[in-house]
């Protein structure tokens, strides 16, 4: 079978309006970085979470993917990453639908556990997008959390 | 032809819109203006940003959109 998905720049950057393969992914990110040491990968989810049925992200075209392209280029010249691959969901989800994948290619692991944290820690409080969720009372939208303020100040 | 302004996030169901077209050109205090007290209320606060053309400003209050520019209000992120 061919590969359905193929990597041809380090740094693979996409909003998604559908729901993504993430072994797919993960096995062309893997391809297209043979001569890395290691990579980690980050899957985050939709958390079956009490009542919530849905999640909804919306994203500001001119600025989300651009703003998380340079995000991606900025872990990568931190981190010595030979790629990075990030993949994040936009649109309506349901609870364990994958809402962000996150994979890190370097030469030594440390560099690509750091990546992914530094990736994520970002991406989940200075990425422009918003979110909302649909509980048995309709929808109501998430405040960033002061956890998310702390986990980038991490970095500073 | 006008300047769009684009509510995002919370503060579309806050203005009750998701946009709305105003005569160019426009500033901050057109701005605040143009989208009623509630959303003028949460953009005086620092929590929310504006962009002008596809570019975050560093100070809103120098907005300046001419004819034919987008002007995205964007209040505080929640992703991931």
């Amino acid at each position: 079978m061919v590969a359905r998905i193929t990597i041809d720049t380090p740094l693979d950057v996409r909003l998604l309006d559908k729901g993504l393969s993430v072994g797919e992914a993960l096995a062309a990110f893997n391809a297209a970085h043979g001569e890395a040491g290691g990579v980690v990968s980050f899957l985050g989810k939709v958390r079956p979470d009490g009542d919530v049925r849905a999640l909804e992200l919306s994203h500001y075209e001119p600025l989300t993917l651009p703003a998380m392209r340079e995000l991606t280029e900025t872990a990568r010249d931190q981190f010595a990453l030979d790629g990075a691959l990030v993949w994040h969901r936009i649109g309506v989800m349901t609870p364990g639908e994958a809402i962000v994948l996150v994979a890190t290619a370097a030469r030594h692991r440390r560099d690509a556990f750091a990546a992914a944290d530094y990736l994520m820690d970002h991406l989940k409080s200075a990425a422009w997008l918003w979110k909302r969720e649909k509980r048995a009372d309709g929808w109501h939208w998430i405040e960033p959390r002061g956890q998310d303020h702390e986990d980038i100040a991490r970095w500073e | 032809m006008a300047v769009t302004i684009l509510f995002l996030g919370p503060l579309r169901d806050l203005a009750g819109k998701q946009a709305l077209e105003v005569q160019a050109p426009l500033d901050w205090s057109g701005l605040l203006g143009a989208v009623g007290p509630q959303v003028a209320e949460q953009l005086a606060a620092q929590r929310v940003n504006v962009a002008c053309a596809g570019k975050v400003l560093a100070d809103k209050t120098r907005l300046n959109a001419f004819d034919g520019d987008e002007v995205a209000l964007l209040p505080p992120v929640s992703g991931g």
